[in-house]
């Protein structure tokens, strides 16, 4: 019975969906036991319309602009879904269905891509969607000049045309998940004028449409009343505003002002959760915390001294301390547990300042001395983690030197640069295990903090692209996984969960999709006020 | 009053030639700043090839005094360019924010001006007595402690435990007067707390120290009665030095309230300066600080005028 009570306030904490409730529930036997008024809390009654949303995040800025290409903060990324459609979209379950595009086609050497346009699909200016707009919208973030960070995603496309209401995509080598690198936040599609996608306008076929925008300050949206999606986009309008600081995005939602929150404190969340008002939630994500070493230059460029780094962090405590037990325990690869090929055969690393010394006696070092690079704009809390690295690696014999760096300019100082030879970094993650090994793993490509360069590696990410049978493409992406672990350049000590908070009024699915944070940044689209 | 005038011209040109030397200054002092726009807006996503890109579109490839100049030409016929950012026109950027800056500073004043120096008055009348020794705790206790500080204590108080007041004061165009002045209260009231101590103490050593001049002892053995040697013999002569700390602090009412703006989520121009430093956007910063300086130098001015008028021996320097 004590279980029961257990599972029940967990449950109503929303730590756990009422689907594993009931199932965890009916292994006790006692499901029968359970209070019918509980399988109808607010987060499970049917949907309604109504309502205005108000939403405080913790991004925005005055400079952000409403070119696509730019996007790269969590505020312009989720009013990027509210305006916006996308070829394919990833569900709350991190299935890839089509979105704008109805249904898809593949050869078998996954290189030709046919999307089948969705027809009576209506822009927000009354213009019809078709397939010319999807040519342009791909092709602004094409080409020599392109600006977009979207670059790299669309990079291996050879040539995009228009055939009937469809769609073809010719790439330069065969990509299995070429449909989730258009579902990316980069890519939406925009009416063409002239030639040109017309992004200044804001128009485009999503669940919402822009009324006012102000960058830096707020946002606000009414309900596209022509969308074609049927059961979604409940509000009647949405006022998003940037709330830079956490405590008053706290206190904002504490006191009423907003009905949602991102990013909250993990130091104080407990303290929150309290509020009888209030519901926190918790989604574990493919974000993480990582320590890229130099591995071309002396000392990172032998295995063993980056093996007896590995060894020499306390993973635990770096994830009781820095992220107050919102996370789990990562293993020096960026696959999230949540994802499709991941790994959870390898063996996870663990604290052993006896195998670090093993290691750094391999390399035919007697001691080992290096700098560490650290400022808060890596993550929250990356310096202390440093220190506490520092602390750990002591015990191995190996002498961290904690460097501080200024916030201001660390990903263009600090970060990625032969300047520093390891420093603290954040990774949001990818949805797919090709796309975050690509964006950072593979030979030669820009972000590649470690400098990386392993020729079964890179020839594995070619051929599992390509790969359509599943269990073959399993087995590649594990054999990645452990390469990247067992012989990578960067230390992963621990993933980083997506917490944010809600007025208890604010009602959703069962499943909160772990894609990206914020229930894969379509709040607006899925969410609903219960009263 | 033809002196006044000259004074006035006079300060009004080195104004001028001050604005000249601060835009070179600011200038500067971003193109020493490491990084530039393009990595800054591109940030961790940021490519060598899309750098490029960007770099070029914007003309940032081009030299740095040549950059100065084309900025300079365009900023004395009135235009202060478009943001490198997002490509909007400085101006409508700017104006919006720097009216909302320019509100809360007007709210704040309004209340922060008579209470302190009605607080100085009185101190300097009840010298020494519980109020005057209350008055100086409170108000040194308030502008000793970081004005954040002061911020979430009163949203603790008046947001949270008791919900009187907003914690947020983001505000929409179609408010009322009414509606704004409700959901700026705790800003203001924060800007009052900190400014006041300043202000006050000023008015009472300005007048206590005449207290002792010959002519008020005059007075008072002429049987004047004690407050109305204060404000009709002590005060008309306190005056400058008031006047020039009020002055101050109406400048910092404006172009110092970034963290404020911060805890209660404000739109004014001090984050909208933050911002674009962080990401290198030289016309917006050169613009703002272009307007705080003119602040400055306005205030200081009208601080000057003010105290000439209120003290005609001023007029006369030796």
């Amino acid at each position: 019975m004590s279980e029961l009570s257990r599972l029940q306030s967990l449950f109503e904490a929303g730590k756990i969906s009422r689907r594993e409730f009931l199932s965890r529930a009916a292994a006790l036997g006692v499901a029968g036991m359970v209070p019918a008024s509980l399988l109808s809390t607010p987060a499970l009654a049917e949907p309604k319309k109504g309502g205005k949303f108000r939403v405080g995040l913790g991004h925005g800025s005055t400079t952000d602009s409403l070119d696509p290409g730019t996007y790269e903060n969590d505020f312009m990324i989720g009013s990027s879904f509210a305006r916006f459609n996308f070829l394919t979209t990833i569900t709350t379950k991190g299935e890839i269905v089509g979105e704008l595009a109805e249904s898809w086609d593949v050869t078998p050497d996954a290189k030709t891509w046919t999307f089948k346009m969705r027809s009576g699909v209506e822009f927000h200016n009354g213009k019809t969607m078709d397939a010319n707009d999807v040519v342009t919208s791909i092709n602004h973030h094409r080409g020599e000049e392109s600006q977009s960070a979207a670059k790299p995603n669309v990079e291996p496309i050879e040539d995009i045309k228009v055939d009937g209401d469809t769609v073809v995509f010719t790439l330069n080598s065969g990509n299995a998940d070429f449909p989730y690198l258009v579902s990316d936040y980069h890519l939406p599609i925009m009416p063409a004028k002239d030639g040109k996608p017309d992004w200044q306008s804001a128009v485009g076929t999503g669940p919402y449409m822009q009324t006012n925008f102000e960058p830096g300050i707020g946002l606000e949206l009414k309900r596209n009343p022509n969308y074609f999606k049927p059961d979604s986009a409940w509000f009647d309008e949405a006022h998003i505003i940037t709330i830079a600081d956490v405590a008053a995005r706290t206190n904002a939602l504490m006191t009423g002002e907003i009905d949602f929150m991102d990013r909250c404190d993990v130091k104080t969340v407990h303290l929150l959760e309290r509020n009888k008002n209030v519901r926190v939630e918790e989604v574990s994500g493919t974000g993480h915390y990582s320590i890229p070493m130099r591995t071309h230059l002396a000392p990172f460029d032998d295995n063993n001294v980056r093996l007896a780094l590995k060894y020499a962090i306390d993973r635990e405590k770096i994830l009781e301390t820095v992220l107050f037990g919102h996370g789990y325990i990562g293993n020096d690869h960026p696959i999230g547990k949540g994802q499709r090929y991941f790994a959870s055969e390898l063996e996870q690393k663990s604290y052993d300042p006896d195998k670090a010394k093993h290691f750094l006696k391999q390399s035919g070092l007697s001691s080992l001395k290096v700098d560490l690079s650290a400022a808060d704009a890596a993550f929250g809390g990356a310096v202390d983690a440093a220190v506490l690295y520092k602390e750990h690696a002591a015990a191995a014999g190996i002498e961290i030197n904690v460097v501080r760096e200024p916030n201001d300019g660390y990903w263009s100082n600090v970060w990625n640069t032969d300047n520093r030879k390891w420093c603290m970094c954040y990774w949001g993650g990818r949805p797919t295990e090709d796309w975050m090994f690509s964006t950072a793993y593979a030979s030669g490509v820009a972000w590649n903090d470690s400098k990386w360069e392993h020729e079964k590696f890179n020839q594995l990410l070619v051929a599992a692209r390509s790969e359509l049978d599943e269990a073959k493409r399993r087995d590649m992406y594990v054999e990645m996984q452990r390469l990247v672990s067992d012989e990578g350049g960067v230390v992963i000590p621990v993933f980083n969960n997506y917490v944010h908070a809600v007025a208890s009024k604010v009602a959703h699915g069962p499943d909160l999709a772990t894609n990206w944070a914020n229930d894969g940044h379509k709040y607006l689209e899925r969410w609903w006020f219960a009263s | 009053m033809k002196d006044v005038f000259g004074i006035v011209a006079k300060r009004l040109g080195l104004g001028l030639v001050t604005l000249l030397i601060v835009s070179i200054i600011i200038f500067g002092a971003v193109e020493m700043l490491p990084g530039d726009l393009a990595q800054a807006v591109l940030g961790q996503s940021a490519t060598p090839e899309t750098v490029e890109a960007m770099r070029k579109e914007l003309g940032l490839d081009r030299p740095a005094p040549v950059r100065y100049l084309d900025w300079l030409k365009g900023a004395v016929t009135g235009d202060f360019g478009t943001s490198l950012a997002n490509k909007r026109p400085v101006a409508e950027q700017i104006g919006p924010r720097f009216a909302n800056t320019l509100f809360l500073a007007a709210y704040a004043a309004v209340i922060a001006v008579p209470l302190s120096i009605g607080l100085g008055i009185m101190a300097a009348l009840y010298r020494n007595s519980v109020f005057d020794r209350v008055a100086n705790v409170a108000t040194l206790t308030s502008i000793s402690s970081p004005e954040f500080f002061v911020g979430y204590i009163l949203v603790l108080f008046l947001a949270v435990l008791n919900p009187l007041f907003p914690s947020i004061s983001s505000l929409s165009e179609d408010m009322t007067l009414a509606q704004k002045l409700e959901r700026t209260f705790l800003p203001a009231l924060t800007l009052v707390l900190v400014v006041t101590a300043h202000m006050m103490r000023m008015t009472r050593a300005a007048i206590i120290n005449l207290l002792a001049s010959p002519y008020i002892e005059m007075a008072r053995l002429k049987g004047v009665p004690n407050w109305r040697v204060i404000t009709h013999h002590a005060l008309p002569n306190a005056w400058a030095p008031v006047i020039n700390v009020v002055a101050l602090n109406l400048a910092y009412l404006i172009t110092g309230v970034v963290l404020v703006e911060v805890v209660f989520v404000y739109p004014g121009i001090g984050q909208l300066l933050v911002d674009s430093v962080t990401a290198r956007d030289f016309p917006v910063v050169q613009a703002s600080c272009l307007i705080f300086a003119s602040t400055f130098i306005i205030l200081n001015l009208l601080a000057d005028v003010g105290a000439i008028l209120t003290n005609p021996r001023l007029r006369h320097p030796k």
